[in-house]
């Protein structure tokens, strides 16, 4: 990226008092609506039940507890899901990365490998169009994958999107660099592994991060393929006992001290975001720079 | 759509060779392509042959096999059907909301985050708006909930002071412009990256430039900015034409039940709804099947159009 001048120009004026208010204003109104959720419903994840009946906006609870955590962790369907959805996601990321890489790398000499141009334009039709929800089911079901996790993993194993931006990145790699490791006998398998992928490093990060948070919000084909709810993944247990207020079975601890049900029921949701909360700030930096928008203007 | 046609004229002498030592010479980088094809073949491609049941009365206990031919009856069907015409409704009304409302929301603030002189405040500023792009939609329509929802803090705070309390998140009336309002929260801040890029890709003499020549900050943007960024908005706007009978599926499909089909049914949940839990799988994959038809055509003929306009096209 450009490097923008930090200072103001010569010839650009100095914005008016009102217009510079204005701009501060409506950046803060804008961070503020995007923070304040999260902040406001973790509180509410520690509120205990003294908090709860005290009233008001809970920001501080001013006597916080882990209850609402300890009753979700101690076992029971939330738990569960949990294990279930960073499983998919591991798995499901794992699959992903090394089928797109493999591809993306097979695709980037279209002149010289016959037919590759054909899986190109092939891969990139699917940007076009989709089958739709029964066409795709229908699908899932003659290959035997209901009630699979495989039926969450495999069909969008391959993003189109995803592609196009890694073998932009292969593609840029010096000609030069390649051809003398070829010479000097390197087989595909390791210009690939040794010179592509560490020349990759941020990109292919961010693409990982990318199909993670895919998979680990996805809640429909869960709810299209699976039926037993024993194997369901956190997001569509959130569904069920947040958004359809189904009651949280209680699993264990003493009955006079149970945390109040708002309390469990937000630190669901907590925990259902935790992991996108806890990888964003070291990918984060990532999105400033041309990652992505290199790929997105080729 | 980097495919360009230099590819051809950069071609290596070697063309004598024949294709079958071609191939044989890059038979390693079939391993490479092979796995990744079949697998956008088998999930991608073949459930195009799905849509057949669109001209059958599909029964799943039948098959393909087994179930009647039944030739363009869901189709006529599908014109009959008034619930077809509300969700059909339904999606052109939240499509032209997001066009009006949404669509622009990341230029303006691509904009105002370009015209902030200090680095620091604009990265803090871009970490915190990107972030909602990775909340998956459950979350986000459970801490919604939380904000506006009948127990919500809204409401909360309302109940407080002694006044009505306003279930925002399931009043059919609102349900659309809140939709577009969710659209906006979680994307705003990830739609600016393309933008930004663009942003910075125009040569900054330029805006010397027309400050020399006198124009003011309005007059840079609109003869300066806009012009830069034109293309990628043209293209962007193409997509979205091609998008237009296709809204927030998980994000309706999680939604729609609190204020009902007649405000909140959309074409995709249509299809979920009278399809998978309906039964009725004929007449909704003929709506899935028409709906794509269109679709396709659309973002087809939207290119066509800008392209006869001068513009560069997505493809």
């Amino acid at each position: 990226m450009a490097l923008r001048a930090t200072r103001r120009p010569m010839w650009m004026e100095r914005p008016s008092i009102p217009t510079q208010g204005l701009k501060t204003l409506v950046l803060i109104v804008i961070v503020a609506a995007m923070l304040f959720p999260f902040v406001y419903v973790i509180a509410e994840s520690f509120a205990s039940e003294r908090d709860v009946l005290g009233g008001g906006l809970i920001l501080w609870p001013a006597h916080p507890t882990v209850q609402a955590y300890q009753q979700i962790l101690a076992g029971g369907i939330v738990a569960r899901a949990l294990l279930v959805s960073v499983g998919i996601t591991a798995t499901g990321t794992l699959v992903s990365m090394v089928l797109t890489t493999t591809l993306a790398y097979g695709l980037t000499r279209t002149r010289e490998v016959p037919g590759s141009r054909f899986i190109l334009f092939a891969v990139l039709g699917t940007l076009l169009f989709g089958a739709g929800i029964i066409p795709n089911y229908l699908t899932i079901k003659a290959f035997q994958m209901l009630n699979t996790y495989w039926s969450l993993i495999l069909p969008g194993a391959v993003s189109a999107f995803n592609l196009v931006i890694i073998r932009q990145f292969f593609m840029n790699v010096p000609r030069e660099v390649i051809d003398s490791a070829r010479i000097d006998g390197a087989s595909e398998w390791h210009i690939l592994v040794r010179i592509m992928l560490p020349l990759s490093k941020a990109v292919l990060a961010v693409i990982a991060l990318f199909y993670a948070v895919g998979i680990w919000n996805e809640y429909f084909n869960a709810l299209l393929y699976l039926n037993d709810a024993s194997m369901w993944p956190i997001q569509l247990v959130l569904r069920q006992y947040v958004l359809e207020q189904t009651p949280l079975i209680v699993t264990s601890g003493n009955s006079f001290q149970l945390p109040p049900p708002q309390s469990v029921q937000m630190a669901v949701v907590v925990l259902a975001t935790a992991p996108i909360l806890i990888v964003y700030p070291f990918l984060q930096r990532y999105f400033n720079r041309g990652v992505l928008t290199g790929a997105i203007k080729g | 759509m980097e495919l360009r046609r230099a590819d051809a004229t950069l071609v290596p002498r070697r063309r004598t060779r024949t294709l079958r030592a071609r191939i044989w010479r890059e038979r390693w980088m079939y391993l490479f392509l092979v796995p990744g094809f079949l697998f956008v073949v088998a999930f991608r491609y073949l459930p195009l042959l799905g849509n057949v049941i669109a001209f059958q009365n599909y029964s799943p206990f039948l098959g393909f096999s087994g179930s009647p031919w039944v030739g363009f009856q869901n189709f006529t069907g599908l014109f009959t059907n008034p619930d077809v015409w509300t969700a059909l409704w339904n999606t052109v009304v939240i499509s032209g909301l997001q066009l009006i409302f949404f669509f622009p929301a990341p230029i303006a603030l691509a904009l105002l985050l370009n015209s902030l002189m200090s680095d620091r405040i604009r990265r803090a500023v871009q970490s915190v708006v990107y972030l909602p792009h990775f909340i998956g939609w459950v979350i986000l329509v459970a801490i919604w909930e939380q904000m506006l929802g009948g127990d919500g803090l809204v409401n909360q705070l309302l109940r407080n002071h002694g006044l009505h309390t306003v279930n925002i998140m399931a009043n059919p009336n609102l349900f659309k412009p809140l939709m577009v309002l969710q659209d906006i929260w979680k994307e705003m801040g990830w739609g600016t990256i393309i933008f930004l890029a663009a942003l910075t890709a125009i040569d900054l003499h330029l805006y010397e430039a027309a400050a020399i020549d006198g124009a003011s900050w309005w007059g840079r943007i609109r003869h300066v900015t806009l012009p830069g960024i034109r293309h990628i908005v043209v293209l962007l706007l193409i997509l979205r034409l091609g998008a237009i009978l296709t809204v927030g599926f998980e994000q309706i499909l999680l939604q729609e039940p609190a204020v009902g089909a007649t405000a909140g049914q959309v074409l995709d949940t249509f299809v979920y709804f009278q399809g998978v839990v309906g039964g009725d799988w004929g007449l909704s994959a003929a709506v899935g099947l028409m709906k794509g038809a269109l679709g396709t055509i659309l973002v087809v003929s939207a290119n066509w159009l800008v392209k006869k306009m001068g513009e560069q096209g997505v493809f």
